[in-house]
């Protein structure tokens, strides 16, 4: 799977008086199997456009979007998208929840079923199957998502914000949760976030972007991710000395982002 | 550096009657502060229904009003055991409570069988929507009673004006319902079905019409409602049976009585299929304003 992402811009046109927004300018993002990207910024600076231009509901004011090489035209099965919130089906169970995706492609009840048990269970979510999803946790309900979003087997996860609902304790499970699912499936994800702290570890790449235009600014490499995959505790690898070196300078980044706007 | 005395703090005193009028009071445990209008109503609603009934029972039985303008509860009642083993105008009395919803339920099945699927449509397609506001727009707000002359000049004086007249009430609400209905769907779900391949109907089929669901049975709540009150002045064509018929012709005998007790069943009726669609909604749609 390989992702590529050559100069495309959005713009959102004129409306209700407003000016023309330049959502994104210029934008170069290239994503190879397994990787693990993270959008960071501050809010407002096109991340949630440039996933929707992935996922296929946007298309590229200027610009290519392939994916594997075929040029991207609208949403598809081969890209899943986690949402923050409000993306589950409140009349269905957490198990018809997770088999949606499939039902959608048709697939016969049974094996749906078996699909969807075998990724409810990955995600910890065994005993729940017949449960309300309305009546789950925040946490439980993301993992409600993120079951749904592997059940058809995609080439690559869209995440959007999708622990920014969750309080701190239960984000933090979350990270690891997704990171070991990452592990397991080995599927590429894009993620994106605006804790700093949440976008060093999880990642394998970070991309720094800024508003007006969106834009990405800087782009680096990361490694705790896999440390954290070859057995390293997640707080100590939060606690290391290149992680709050590189927290420091991300932090500042982002500052001089914000103070050069005000 | 001199440090000047604070002016002494005012002693508390116990707000006016106003300030604690405009005010939330703390809330018991269990409920929530600020909450408008929480708290349970159910033995005040006894005590309401109780009092009026005393009220009236009182000035009958009193002599304070003469029957012919507001004859007594038991009277009412034993009209009604009377109506309820004799009939009235030949006619049983559950055949007119028969005919009646028939009417009603004929009407209204009508309406939400072209009404909802319309009303859907309206929503989807900006087309359809074009086409058909204007018209359902425009008879909307007309009182039933003004277009009835135009629906007996049409279609006679047969169960088909009485049918339509009913049905032109509920349809207005119902479609509307459905229309706004087709917004409820967060656009995060609808995302969700495209980005697994769904096609257009497939979203509306699993998306957009279960979660359209609370809105259209209130507005199949409404609409029932509109065709309860629609009946009498459908009745009123050359009816020769049904509820509003009975409170019409009662009237023109000054049969007080029988109107009164008429409109009760009426009310009774009505009330029983309010909380129907109430039960209905719960055990449907007990997602409602959850997610
Ligand atoms: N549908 C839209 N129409 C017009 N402007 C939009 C629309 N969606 C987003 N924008 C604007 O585009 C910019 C980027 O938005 P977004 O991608 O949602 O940022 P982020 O997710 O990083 O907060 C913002 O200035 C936002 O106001
Ligand atoms: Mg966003």
């Amino acid at each position: 799977m390989s992702l590529n992402i050559d100069h495309a811009s959005v713009v959102y046109p004129a409306a209700d008086g407003r000016p023309p927004v330049a959502a994104l300018s210029e934008v170069n993002l290239a994503i190879t199997e397994g990787e693990f990207v993270v959008a960071l910024g501050a809010s407002g600076c096109g991340k949630s456009t440039l996933l929707n231009l992935i996922a296929g509901f946007l298309s590229p004011s200027s610009g290519t979007l392939t994916l594997d090489g075929q040029s991207v035209q609208g949403p598809g099965a081969d890209r899943a998208v986690v949402f923050q919130k409000h993306a589950l089906l409140p009349w269905l169970n957490v198990l018809d929840n997770v088999a949606f995706g499939l039902q959608i492609q048709g697939v016969a009840k049974q094996d749906r079923y078996r699909t969807a048990n075998e990724y409810i269970g990955l995600l910890g979510l065994d005993g729940f199957q017949k449960s309300p999803v309305y009546k789950l946790s925040g946490g439980m309900q993301q993992r409600v998502g993120i079951a749904r979003a592997l059940t058809c087997d995609p080439k690559i996860l869209l995440m959007d914000e999708p622990l920014g609902a969750l309080d701190a304790l239960t984000r933090e499970k979350a990270q690891e949760l997704i990171l070991n699912i990452w592990g397991k499936t080995g599927k590429s994800v894009f993620f994106i976030t605006h804790s700093v702290e949440e976008a060093l570890f999880m990642g394998t790449k970070l991309i720094v972007m800024s508003p007006r235009p969106g834009r990405i600014t800087h782009v680096f490499d990361l490694p705790f991710s896999r440390q954290f995959q070859s057995g390293a505790p997640a707080r100590q690898v939060k606690a290391s000395p290149e992680f709050i070196g590189l927290r420091e300078k991300v932090l500042n980044i982002i500052f001089a982002d914000e103070e050069a706007v005000e | 550096m001199t440090v000047t005395p604070l002016p002494k703090a005012p002693l508390p005193k116990t707000p006016g009657l106003f300030a604690r009028m405009a005010r939330a009071r703390p809330t018991k445990p269990g409920e929530i502060y600020g909450v408008p209008g929480q708290g349970n109503t159910f033995w005040l609603s006894v005590a309401s229904v109780t009092f009026m009934l005393f009220v009236w029972w009182l000035v009958t039985t009193l002599g304070l009003v003469k029957p012919l303008f507001v004859p007594s509860p038991q009277l009412v009642l034993a009209k009604f055991g009377q109506i309820w083993r004799e009939g009235f105008t030949n006619t049983a009395f559950l055949d007119h409570i028969l005919i009646s919803t028939l009417r009603v339920f004929g009407a209204f099945l009508l309406a939400c069988l072209i009404g909802l699927p319309l009303g859907l449509a309206m929503g989807m397609s900006p087309m359809i929507r074009g086409i058909f506001d204007p018209p359902i727009e425009f008879y909307r707000p007309i009182p039933p009673l003004a277009y009835l002359p135009l629906m007996i000049i049409w279609f006679g004086i047969g169960e088909t004006s009485k049918v339509l007249l009913i049905f032109l009430s509920v349809f207005a609400p119902v479609v509307l319902g459905a229309r706004s209905g087709v917004k409820s769907a967060a656009i995060e779900q609808i995302h969700a079905a495209y980005s697994f391949g769904a096609t257009r109907w497939q979203v509306m089929r699993h998306v957009i019409m279960p979660s359209a669901m609370p809105e259209i049975l209130t507005a199949m709540r409404v609409g029932i409602g509109f065709g309860w009150t629609t009946l009498v002045a459908a009745e009123m064509v050359a009816a020769t049976s049904g509820l509003g018929y009975m409170v019409l012709s009662a009237s023109q005998f000054l049969q007080t009585s029988v109107v009164i007790m008429g409109i009760f069943v009426i009310a009774t009726i009505a009330f029983a299929f309010d909380l129907l669609m109430r039960f209905l909604e719960r055990r449907l749609v007990p997602w409602k304003g959850r997610m």
